[in-house]
C-alpha cells in the first residue's frame, strides 16, 4: 500500500483595524474595518473565498463524488468559522457535506489559532475545548487528532494530547530531527503509549505549496507525472506521503493562472489509478500504521521558515511584550464573565498578530512584509497596544 | 559639474551631496571640474579642480532676487553698493557666460548639471558644443513650493533643463514621480539614486556635549519625551501639520516637548499657531542652527519627525538615525523609500502622526526596536555606490551620444 495523507489547513485570523489612540475609551469596535481598508475582514475573506475556497472546496467534492477513494483531512479555526458564517455560510454547508460522506475528517486546535500553550496551559485547554464543542454543532463530529497553531510541537505538547486521549498529532517532519529517518512513517512520540505523530513531508509538500509556480526552479513547470513519479519514489522509505499544506495554496498562494487547479485535479485519479494507491485521512493513518520507532523533540518545532522555530511569533521585545501583556490580563478578563469582552480579548490571541509584528527580514521586505495586513511591524504593535489599553479601560468598569 | 555651492560656503544639503559625490567619483578615477557661481577658497578640495564662474563673495550667490529678499541682504550688509546687487538672474547670465568661455578651450565628456540654477549652463552646453547633458534633480520648483505652483520662470527653467537633458538622475522614487508628472518627461530617462549620509559625519569625533540643553536633560528625567523636527520654516516642510498634531498628542500625553530647529518665513505664523493650540510651553525654538548644536539636539531627542509635503530626499533623516533617533517620515518623503525601520504617515494625518508619536513616547519596546533597528540600516547607502551608479549613467549617456 501507499497512501497520500493530504491535510489542508484553513484560517483566517480576525485582523485589528488601525485602532487609535484617540479610539481608546471612545469606540471599542477594534476588529470592523471599513470595507475597503487595509484590515477589512470581510474584504479579505470575500476576496480569498472567490479566489481559493470556493474553486478548491469545488474541486475536493467534486473529486469525492467521483472517486470514493479519495480523502481529505482539514483543520478549520473558530476565527475562520465565525467569519465563514457571516461572509459564506455555503462554505461551511459544502465542508459538512464532505464530512457526512465519511470523505472528510476535521482536526482539532485552539479556537483562536493562538499560542496558548506556551503562555497559559488553562488558557489553552479553553480554547480547545471551545474549538472542539464548535466543530461538533457545525459537522457533528469530535476530533480525533490534534495539531497545534504553526504545528508548533514539542514533547510536552505530545504528553498533553495523549492525556487527553488523541489518537494523533501532527508535526514538521524537519531533518534536524529525523537525521536518517523517513517522514513517511508513523511515529511515537517519546514517552507516550498510545498517541502517534504524523510528519509532514515538507519537500514533496513545498513542492506544490511553495515552489510550484517558481519559474526558477529547476524543475518547472512541474507536471503530473513528474510529481506522481516522486510520490512513488519516496514511498520507497515509508508508504505513508504527508502532504500538508495551507488551503490557501491553492488559488491564493499558487493563483489558478499558474495550473495549479488543474494539477490537483489530475493528480487525484492518476494517482489512485494505480491499485495499491490509496488517499487517508489523519485518523486512518493513526490507525492503519504501526508506529515505526520513536522520536522526541525537547525543543518547539514550527513549520515556519528555514529556523522551523517560534522566532517569527515571538522573537522581538515587541512582539514578546504584546504576548505578556495580552495574557497577563486573562484572569481578570475571564473574572468579568462578560461574553463579548472575553471573546476580543481572545481574538487578540491569534498568533498572526504576533507574526505581523515580525521585525527578522522586514529590512529586506519579504514575504513576512508582503502578506502583512499592516504598514509596518511598528505599526501593527502600535495598534495591539492600543487595543489592549480599551481592553484594559473596559475592565476598569468592573473593578 | 555644474553646481552652486560646496562647503564650508553651503546653505543646506545641496553643496554637501555634490561634495561627497565628487569625492566618490573622483575616487573611481573621474577627472572633475567644478563650476561655483562664487569666488572663494575651498582649502579642503584636493580631488577635483574648483572654479568660479564670478568675483561674487559667496553670499551673493543666490543674487538679491528669489531667495532672499533686498531688504534682508541689505540688513547683512549694510554697506552694499546697491549697483552692485545682481539678481539670480544676473548671476545665473553670468554663470553661463563663463561656462561658454570655458567651453570652447576645454571639452568634457560629459556636463552634470545640479538642479535648476545651473540648467541652462547645461543647455548652453549641450546646445552649443554638442556634450551630452546629466541633469541632476536634487529638488524640484514643486518640492519648495510645497506641491503648489511655484514661480513661473524657474518651472520653465526646469522643464527646459529636464526636456533637453539626455539622462536625469533624481534623489528618489518620490522626485522621479514629480518629474514625470509634472514635466512629462519620461521615465525611462530618469535614475534614481538616494544619496548617503556624509562620510565625515560618522567619522567626526563628535560627543554629545551633557551640559548642552540642560533644561531639555531635566525634563527627561521627569518622565518628557523629546520630540525634535530640523529645517526651514516654509510650506514645504509641513510645519503647520506637526503643530496640530503635537497638540493632539499632548492632549493624551502632556510630557512631551517639540523641538523646532531652523527658521523661515514661517516662524512667527508657528509661534502663533503653538499658542493659539494653547501648547507654547509644550514648543520650543532654537532658531537656526547647524553643526555641533545641531547634532546635541538630536542626541537629545528621542523622536524626530520630518514633516515634509513634500521631500526629495530628506538627509537630516539620517543624521537623526545615526544619533539614535525614532524616526517618523511622511511617506512623500524620499528617505522613506529606502528606511523601513521607521513609523510612516502621510503628511494631511495629522491624527495618524500623533497616534505614532504617542505609541512611541508610551511604549519603550516600540522605542527600543525602532531605534535599534535603524541603526542597522541608515548608512545601508555609500557614496561610492553612488558614484558607481552616476558612472554607468554616464556611460549609457555618452553610448548613445555614439562616444566610444
Amino acid at each position: 500500500m501507499r497512501a497520500i495523507c493530504l491535510y489542508l489547513h484553513i484560517h483566517q485570523p480576525v485582523r485589528y483595524r488601525e485602532y487609535s489612540i484617540f479610539d481608546v475609551s471612545n469606540d471599542s469596535n477594534y476588529f470592523n474595518d471599513s470595507y475597503d481598508g487595509r484590515q477589512s475582514n470581510e474584504r479579505i475573506f470575500r476576496k480569498v473565498a472567490n479566489k481559493s475556497y470556493r474553486p478548491m472546496l469545488d474541486l475536493l467534492e467534486n473529486n469525492m463524488q467521483k472517486y470514493p477513494g479519495f480523502k481529505v483531512s482539514f483543520s478549520i479555526t473558530g476565527t475562520w468559522l465565525d467569519q465563514a458564517e457571516k461572509w459564506a455560510p455555503e462554505l461551511i454547508a459544502q465542508i459538512r457535506r464532505m464530512v457526512n460522506r465519511g470523505q472528510a475528517e476535521i482536526v482539532g486546535e485552539t479556537y483562536y489559532h493562538s499560542l496558548a500553550f506556551f503562555y497559559n496551559l488553562d488558557e489553552f485547554n479553553d480554547q480547545v475545548e471551545q474549538h472542539a464543542h464548535k466543530i461538533k454543532a457545525t459537522f457533528g463530529v469530535t476530533p480525533q487528532v490534534f495539531r497545534n497553531t504553526e504545528f508548533a510541537y514539542n514533547d510536552s505538547l505530545a504528553h498533553w494530547a495523549e492525556e487527553k486521549g488523541y489518537k494523533g498529532i501532527l508535526a514538521e517532519g524537519w531533518d534536524k530531527i529525523l537525521g536518517w529517518r523517513s517522514p513517511n512513517y508513523v511515529y511515537r512520540p517519546t514517552g507516550c503509549q498510545n498517541l502517534k505523530l504524523l510528519l509532514k513531508n515538507y519537500r514533496l509538500s513545498d513542492d506544490i505549496a511553495f515552489r510550484f509556480s517558481n519559474r526558477n526552479w529547476s524543475e518547472w513547470p512541474l507536471t503530473v507525472p513528474k510529481y506522481k513519479n516522486w510520490l512513488e519514489m519516496d514511498c520507497l522509505r515509508g508508504n505513508l506521503i504527508n502532504l500538508f499544506m495551507d488551503f490557501e495554496t491553492f488559488g491564493e498562494h499558487q493563483w489558478q493562472d499558474t495550473g495549479i487547479f488543474d494539477f490537483m485535479n489530475t493528480l487525484i485519479p492518476d494517482w489512485l489509478a494505480e491499485y495499491e494507491n490509496k488517499f487517508v485521512t489523519v485518523s486512518e493513518a493513526c490507525e492503519l500504521m504501526p508506529a515505526a520507532d520513536e522520536i522526541s523533540m525537547p525543543e518547539t518545532i514550527t513549520w515556519a521558515d528555514t529556523e522551523r522555530d517560534l522566532s517569527a511569533w515571538l522573537s522581538n521585545s515587541m512582539q514578546t511584550s504584546a504576548m505578556d501583556d495580552l495574557y497577563a490580563m486573562r484572569e481578570q478578563i475571564l473574572a468579568t464573565k462578560d461574553a463579548g469582552l472575553i471573546n476580543d480579548w481572545r481574538y487578540m490571541t491569534t498568533s498572526d498578530h504576533p507574526y505581523s509584528m515580525c521585525t527578522k527580514y522586514w529590512n529586506d521586505g519579504d514575504v513576512h512584509a508582503y502578506f502583512s495586513a499592516y504598514a509596518s511591524p511598528y505599526e501593527s504593535f502600535m495598534y495591539f497596544e492600543n487595543v489592549l489599553r480599551d481592553l484594559d479601560y473596559r475592565l476598569s468598569k468592573y473593578s | 559639474m555644474l553646481g552652486w555651492e560646496l562647503p564650508p560656503h553651503n546653505s543646506g544639503g545641496l553643496g554637501v551631496a555634490c561634495l561627497n559625490m565628487a569625492r566618490a567619483l573622483a575616487g573611481q578615477g573621474a577627472d572633475i571640474d567644478f563650476v561655483v557661481p562664487y569666488e572663494a577658497e575651498h582649502p579642503e578640495i584636493k580631488f577635483m579642480k574648483v572654479l568660479s564662474a564670478t568675483h561674487l563673495d559667496p553670499i551673493y550667490r543666490y543674487g538679491g532676487g528669489a531667495y532672499e529678499s533686498l531688504k534682508l541682504l541689505e540688513k547683512i550688509i549694510p554697506s552694499i553698493n546697491k549697483e552692485e546687487l545682481l539678481s539670480i538672474r544676473d548671476v545665473q547670465k553670468s554663470y553661463c557666460d563663463f561656462v561658454e568661455k570655458y567651453l570652447t578651450e576645454f571639452k568634457p565628456d560629459i556636463v552634470h548639471a545640479h538642479d535648476w540654477l545651473t540648467y541652462e549652463a547645461g543647455v548652453l552646453a549641450k546646445k552649443n558644443f554638442g556634450i551630452p547633458l546629466v541633469a541632476h534633480v536634487h529638488a524640484t520648483e514643486f518640492d519648495r513650493a510645497g506641491m503648489r505652483m511655484g514661480n513661473p520662470l524657474i518651472h520653465e527653467v526646469e522643464r527646459e533643463g529636464l526636456m533637453l537633458a539626455d539622462q536625469i538622475i533624481a534623489v528618489s522614487e518620490t522626485t522621479k514621480r514629480i518629474i514625470h508628472d509634472k514635466y512629462h518627461i519620461p521615465l525611462s530617462k530618469i535614475h534614481v539614486v538616494y544619496n548617503s549620509l556624509d562620510e565625515n559625519y560618522e567619522k567626526s569625533d563628535y560627543n554629545f556635549d551633557q551640559d548642552a540643553y540642560g533644561y531639555l536633560r531635566k525634563l527627561k528625567t521627569t518622565g518628557y519625551t523629546v520630540v525634535s523636527t530640523v529645517g526651514r520654516f516654509t510650506i514645504q516642510k509641513g510645519l503647520h501639520n506637526l503643530m496640530r498634531a503635537a497638540a493632539l498628542a499632548i492632549s493624551k500625553n502632556p510630557k512631551l516637548i517639540f523641538v523646532f530647529a531652523g527658521d523661515g518665513e514661517e516662524r512667527n505664523e508657528l509661534v502663533g499657531l503653538a499658542a493659539d493650540l494653547g501648547i507654547s510651553k509644550n514648543v520650543i525654538f532654537t532658531g537656526f542652527i547647524r553643526g555641533k548644536k545641531l547634532r546635541d539636539i538630536y542626541s537629545i531627542s528621542d523622536i524626530f519627525v520630518m514633516s515634509s509635503i513634500s521631500e526629495p530626499f530628506g538627509l537630516t533623516a539620517l543624521e537623526a538615525a545615526h544619533h539614535g533617533d525614532v524616526l517618523i517620515l511622511t511617506k512623500q518623503s524620499g528617505v522613506s523609500e529606502i528606511i523601513w525601520s521607521a513609523l510612516k504617515y502621510d503628511f494631511w494625518d495629522e491624527k495618524k502622526l500623533a497616534d505614532q508619536i504617542i505609541a512611541v513616547s508610551q511604549n519603550s519596546a516600540l522605542r527600543e526596536t525602532l531605534q535599534h533597528n535603524v541603526k542597522r540600516e541608515y548608512h545601508k547607502i555609500s557614496w561610492d555606490q553612488v558614484a558607481k551608479k552616476c558612472l554607468k549613467i554616464y556611460n549609457k549617456t555618452m553610448k548613445h551620444k555614439g562616444f566610444n
